[in-house]
């Protein structure tokens, strides 16, 4: 086989050019902002550096992933599905929770949720969503006063 | 003032009825959570952290640290009884602890634990107690420089110890140092890093970094798991003696003595923490125990030794963070935003200025432990029947706790969306392999750090001399060059490796 330089290590070739974005992405950014001296640090100098060791890591830890031909360690076990219904109740939450209120967000954030699971059953999810309303609407809203809009927007302007 | 006056102080705190009550409903907590593979103690104190904005300061400190040690009691059950790591700190206790579960042994295998975590948590407090006061001395000596210094030899410990590469882990911790200064600049007022949106103006939110990290993010990757293995019943190993014997208890002691030993002094370095206490701690059997060829085949030294010290560890790992202010692992890290919540300054004046909310944290941490041998012996079966509680049913509420979490903090929406884009932050970082903890304690550190670096600079006129010229803040600094040199020793790479491997 060829000798040639090829990404050994596939995971640390991702997460050192991901290293060397975020890096190079905030010491850019930092140069908008007054840099000062090293006797007077402006609010760009700190970040600066710091940004400068991530690009510099990010790209020791790319290198560190070349090399010759040898066993190559590759990316796997991506299983976007879990991740995605997981973010995706979360989001929605957020997107329902002041518009729609406490209660119909936090069905939906469960009930979206437990899609996900192999083992899916209506009658638990709902009963599950019950009791986490019974337990949040009385703990967060009445136990410690949290802000929370309960209720849909429109049925306490219609209420009123 | 002499340390019994302190005490008593402590014991007036923690005896009210509200903070007994809230030492309880910790120790509950960290007990069921400690039970529960796939939930710790990390993500149930980011979740709760919001909770305890509206609790007087020193119930809110006594709440989240007796989740911390009670997570340890309860991570030995499962660890014990169903073979599985309830805690990563647990994770040696399975070797020995589910051998003697098999022959009859669980309910002694579960008293070891119990009793060793128990006198490893009074010798944990006890010496807290001690030397807390004489090292805040030693914090008056420091300036910025010697902060500065110090905090970043608690940045590097806290991930020197760990299994991952060191630059992949400095590279993170750089990353959370980052995030930290997204938000408003105090000395300028001038706007950071918010890319425009008025609610980062106030920085990101550490609560909804931590949950989106350690809960959204772990619940996906143990629901891939889960739905890979479509098995729910899990076979609870039976308990019938409850009591150890005479042999038994001789056999432990040394074990609990050694295991005390060995974890109070790697819970008071700054990064090391209760996994690598137990780990420590099984070694240490291994080697030195008379009955180290029982060792792997359910020798009670194997469970009373790694459980002593995980607990001692968990004890000591306050020293620093209620001493200099500066956490030494990630729960500390959320323990110190909990102070600023409350409007506690973290540092050596935390002492002299809150003693009432210190001595009680300490004396509440001494009834926590006696609680929790009380919880978890006689109640053991309670927390058996917990123990089938099934995942279907238990990852929905993990995720709306994060939720509901994430908006009580600031009453804001955007933090339920910071939440969700750091699940998916943390999901990449599970799947590139790296440990996301060095994030948290940058994001946590980030701002102190800048503060006294720049404190310390104006101080010389801009001579970076000060740093390592100044006796105090060179030795931090070499202890910190050390630890990350030592570290990056490929001799020393490969035993970490072996360690974690045998897990």
């Amino acid at each position: 086989m060829a000798q040639s330089i090829r990404i050994k290590h596939q995971p640390n070739f991702v997460l050192g050019g991901l290293y060397a974005l975020a890096g190079a992405g905030f010491a850019v950014t930092s140069l908008n902002y007054d840099m000062g001296d090293l006797s007077y640090m402006g609010p760009g100098y700190f970040p600066f550096l710091l940004g400068i060791l991530l690009a510099a890591l990010g790209s020791l830890i790319m290198i560190r992933s070349l090399g010759f031909s040898q066993e190559v360690v590759r990316l796997s076990g991506w299983n976007l599905r879990s991740i995605s219904w997981m973010v995706g109740s979360v989001m929605i939450f957020g997107l329902a929770l002041e518009p729609l209120g406490l209660v119909i967000a936090l069905v939906l954030l469960v009930v979206l949720a437990s899609l996900a699971s192999h083992e899916f059953t209506w009658r638990t999810t709902l009963t599950n969503a019950l009791v986490m309303v019974v337990l949040n609407v009385g703990g967060f809203v009445y136990g410690l006063s949290i802000p929370f809009p309960v209720f849909p927007e429109i049925l306490s302007t219609f209420l009123q | 003032m002499g340390l019994i006056d302190n005490l008593l102080l402590g014991f007036e705190t923690a005896l009210t009825w509200q903070n007994l009550g809230y030492a309880f409903l910790g120790c509950m907590i960290g007990t069921f959570i400690g039970l529960l593979p796939g939930l710790g103690p990390l993500s149930t104190v980011a979740m709760l952290l919001p909770v305890t904005y509206s609790l007087p300061p020193a119930g809110a400190l006594i709440l989240l640290a007796s989740i911390y040690y009670g997570a340890q009691y309860g991570g030995s059950t499962t660890a014990i009884l169903l073979k599985l790591p309830g805690e990563s700190s647990s994770a040696v206790t399975m070797i020995d602890g589910y051998e003697m579960a098999k022959r009859g042994r669980a309910g002694v295998a579960l008293a070891a634990a119990a009793i060793g975590s128990f006198i490893a948590g009074s010798f944990g407090v006890l010496l807290l107690a001690t030397v807390a006061e004489p090292l805040t001395q030693v914090a008056f000596l420091f300036g910025p420089a010697e902060y500065f210094s110090l905090m970043v030899l608690g940045l590097v410990g806290s991930i020197a110890l760990s299994s991952d590469d060191i630059d992949k882990s400095l590279g993170l911790m750089v990353l959370g140092l980052l995030l930290s200064l997204v938000g408003t600049d105090i000395n300028s007022g001038e706007y950071r890093f918010t890319g425009g949106f008025a609610d980062l103006t106030d920085g990101i939110e550490l609560t909804a970094l931590a949950m989106g990290v350690f809960g959204v993010a772990e619940i996906a990757v143990n629901l891939e798991q889960y739905n890979r293995d479509k098995q729910s019943n899990r076979v609870v190993a039976k308990i019938t003696q409850l009591l150890p014997g005479k042999a038994d208890f001789k056999r432990m002691m040394p074990s609990i003595l050694r295991g005390t030993a060995i974890g109070s002094l790697l819970g008071a370095l700054p990064g090391a923490g209760v996994t690598m206490a137990s780990f420590a701690g099984y070694a240490v059997e291994k080697k030195m125990s008379r009955y180290k060829q029982e060792l792997g085949h359910g020798a009670v030294e194997g469970v009373a030794g790694p459980e002593s010290a995980n607990n001692a560890a968990a004890q000591t790992n306050f020293i620093s963070l209620l001493t200099l202010g500066i956490p030494g692992s990630a729960i500390m890290a959320l323990l110190l935003g909990a102070m600023i919540i409350q409007n506690i300054q973290p540092g050596p004046q935390v002492i002299s200025k809150h003693p009432d909310v210190f001595w009680g944290l300490i004396v509440s941490m001494w009834i926590g432990n006696l609680m929790l041998v009380v919880l978890n012996l006689p109640l053991i079966g309670l927390w058996v029947s917990m123990l089938k509680v099934p995942y279907r049913i238990l990852f929905p509420v993990i995720l709306v706790f994060c939720s509901v979490g994430a908006y009580t903090a600031r009453a804001s929406v955007f933090d339920i969306y910071l939440l969700g884009i750091f699940g998916i932050m943390g999901y990449v970082l599970i799947k590139l392999k790296v440990s996301p903890v060095p994030l948290l304690m940058g994001m946590v550190l980030g701002p102190m750090l800048e503060s006294s670096f720049r404190r310390a600079l104006m101080v010389s006129q801009g001579d970076l001399s000060i740093i390592y010229t100044r006796p105090l803040s060179l030795s931090l600094l070499v202890a910190a060059g050390v630890l990350i040199v030592v570290s990056a020793l490929p001799s020393i790479v490969r035993k970490r490796e072996r360690v974690f491997s045998e897990a």
